[in-house]
């Protein structure tokens, strides 16, 4: 069925072309700095140097979105930094059922330490407990387990904060502007995710009464549904000045309907981190002048984690013994300024 | 269900003869505003009636309109080809899983190389190629429809996946993008509109005023009847899921002007959408009966809808319940308003 029919030797060339022009994007997206300091004192914390050999398993959802992608190549090239870890990575999958059975897998290959990004965290509680149980300890990535005794260590980004740092953007740079209108294109309604967006936004907003937020939208973090639901506020607020898009996808579509319209009055504070984003922020030349992380690099992060947790270190910079029980990744504000450092981390 | 003047049964059940008359006269006219369409634009007028209240300054500005019937091209066109399938007794489900792949596959770095023309041309070969399997597979590979532009759904999306890899193509060709600016308006007419508008007149006369639009509704009505007729049955079948597929290529590359990029999530249950937008226009899910004008005034009603509540700020969870709500008292409207064709 996927079979194309192959009319023309132009489309040939397009499908190669295609094929390649993926496999070049694929190669590009992870570059951290290296790396941590090695500590002083006597705890023991993983460093580059090899060590007792790791196996990890990789267990997420589907890359059907550039985020969820930059988390996979995160993962993929940290493993692949350390002689010591063997990754098994497993087909994405965003069916529930499907995720559990390849997790189970890898329980029954015994890996040393699993790392998952579940598809949803609460309906995956069960099979995060099962790994506990075999005495393996489990990484969870982002999508938090319903119950703390599914994983050893959480590490994840922090959507409330990401709104709080956004709000307090626009806030400073609205703070002596007398009536301060603000609009909210959020992402898809029915995930907390976005609640939590929304109420990190709307809590900074309250340290600045001259702000008032006049319209709130919600897209569901598709280039299509940005432009749609963009193009409908624009028309809705005839005025504003300033705008923030919890999801720099939607909002590659949010900017075609702002450039459609022909509307540059305000400015405009993104969400998530992409390439895209970053690439206009630099640029300077039009309405969008921030993002707000969400880093995918928090993948390759878990990794160095499984790896630590697998050798029985702690982390370098701390004094601990272990590894920590749960991290909140900071939501760095990306502006103009500092755009450069954090370039490499977008993803596409 | 009757079928009351379709090419292929002559004879009307007494029951349906009233309507039927009314549609006859209204088929001299050169009309197919029969009452359902009607009905339809009645609930359109009660629209902008609302959204005229409600947000007076920012629903009545022209630029709304510009607005409303940009947002309706791109589901717009694809619900004209969705109608000749459902007409011929068809279902095609893999719309948006087409739209999606077209889009993608239009907007790789390799494709964008050969500018406006290549992306253009790549969109509309990609959706009529998948047209193409569909249509085989149904016609002469006897696959049940459903199952047919399923599967086609699974794997286009998959392969636009692919594709993509998960990432946003943008597109880089200015001539493409201008197309959805404001200078490329004519008269104040986006250049997307026009296309849906030429499309809805192309289709409106290929369904009314061709040999092709009677044999789709002879198929849709009665297949064994159609083939006793001297239809090839198969053939017209293969015809429509073409015809499908050339409407998804061309939405893809209206959206790809609209969004300014290629995703795999492009046209995201698209095929729900126009599969209701043309069944409140009118037309029979069974077949049979099809009508491009009552579609068009389908879309028209949801993406006003849409439209009315965004300038009111509602919130989504509104905005669905009330959406659900409209679509229900719309078809009991025209249950109504019908009722010897209920």
């Amino acid at each position: 069925m996927a079979r194309i029919p192959s009319t023309s030797r132009r489309a040939l060339l397009f499908g190669t072309a295609a094929a390649s022009a993926g496999a070049l994007l694929t190669a590009c997206t992870s570059n951290e700095p290296t790396n941590q300091e090695q500590a002083t004192d006597n705890a023991p914390v993983a460093d580059d140097k090899p060590g007792k050999a790791v196996t990890i398993g990789f267990a997420g959802p589907q890359a059907d979105h550039g985020w969820l992608n930059a988390i996979n190549d995160n993962a993929k090239s940290r493993a692949k930094k350390y002689s010591d870890v063997t990754l098994e990575i497993t087909e994405g999958s965003n069916d529930i059922a499907q995720q559990i059975g390849q997790i189970q897998t890898l329980i029954n290959k015994k890996v040393d330490v699993l790392v998952i990004l579940p598809a949803d965290g609460k309906a995956l509680t069960q099979v995060g407990l099962q790994a506990m149980k075999a005495g393996i300890p489990v990484i969870n990535l982002d999508r938090v387990f319903a119950s703390p005794q599914a994983y050893r260590c959480w590490i994840g980004g922090d959507n409330y904060g990401m709104g709080l740092n956004a709000g307090h953007f626009i806030g400073e740079r609205l703070k002596d502007k007398p009536n301060a209108k603000v609009v909210e294109l959020a992402g898809l309604d029915n995930l907390e995710l976005t609640q939590q967006r929304t109420k990190g936004f709307d809590d900074a907003l309250k340290n600045y009464p001259n702000i008032k937020k006049v319209a709130r939208q919600a897209a569901d973090f598709t280039v299509e549904s940005g432009q749609a639901k963009m193009a409908q506020l624009l028309q809705a607020q005839s005025q504003f000045d300033a705008l923030w898009n919890h999801d720099d996808d939607q909002g590659v579509g949010a900017l075609r309907a702002i450039d459609q319209a022909g509307r540059d009055d305000f400015l405009m504070v993104g969400g998530a981190g992409a390439k895209s984003a970053m690439d206009a922020i630099k640029a300077d030349n039009g309405v969008l002048k921030a993002t707000v992380l969400y880093p995918p690099t928090m993948a390759a992060s878990a990794i160095d984690l499984a790896r630590a947790l697998g050798q029985g270190k702690g982390v370098g910079g701390l004094a601990e013994f272990e590894i920590p029980s749960s991290l909140t990744l900071y939501s760095a504000v990306v502006t103009k300024d500092n755009v450069d450092q954090y370039l490499p981390t977008g993803f596409k | 269900m009757t079928q009351p003047a379709t090419a292929a049964q002559k004879e009307t059940p007494t029951s349906a003869a009233k309507s039927a008359r009314g549609q006859e006269i209204s088929r001299r006219l050169g009309l197919r505003w029969d009452v359902r369409s009607l009905s339809l634009l009645g609930v359109l007028v009660v629209l902008v009636a609302v959204g005229g209240i409600t947000a007076p300054d920012e629903f009545l500005a022209t630029s709304n309109l510009q607005l409303v019937l940009t947002q309706a091209s791109v589901i717009g066109v694809v619900t004209v080809g969705m109608t000749f399938v459902i007409t011929g007794g068809g279902i095609d489900l893999s719309v948006g899983a087409i739209v999606a792949l077209a889009s993608v596959w239009a907007t790789t770095v390799a494709t964008q190389e050969f500018g406006f023309a290549g992306i253009l041309f790549t969109a509309v070969i990609v959706g009529v190629g998948c047209g193409l399997v569909n249509g085989l597979l149904i016609a002469y590979g006897r696959l049940v429809p459903f199952i047919a532009t399923l599967a086609m759904l699974a794997s286009a999306r998959g392969l636009a996946l692919q594709i993509t890899d998960g990432s946003t193509q943008i597109v880089a060709v200015d001539s493409v993008l201008d197309l959805g600016a404001r200078d490329a308006y004519v008269l104040g007419v986006p250049p997307l509109v026009l296309i849906f508008a030429a499309v809805t007149v192309i289709g409106w006369l290929l369904l009314n005023r061709t040999t092709f639009g009677r044999r789709t509704v002879a198929v849709g009505g009665n297949a064994e009847a159609a083939r006793l007729a001297g239809i090839d049955v198969r053939r017209q079948r293969l015809y429509l899921y073409l015809l499908s597929g050339l409407c998804c290529g061309i939405a893809a590359f209206m959206l790809i002007v609209l969004a300014g990029s290629g995703q795999n999530t492009n046209g995201n249950l698209y095929e729900l959408d126009a599969i209701a937008a043309a069944i409140i226009g009118g037309t029979l899910l069974s077949g049979g009966r099809g009508t491009i004008l009552g579609s068009v005034l389908g879309v028209l009603v949801f993406t006003t809808i849409t439209n009315i509540f965004a300038l009111n700020n509602l919130e989504t969870a509104v905005q669905q319940i009330a959406k659900g709500a409209i679509i229900v008292a719309a078809v009991l409207v025209q249950r109504r308003s019908m009722p010897g064709d209920a």
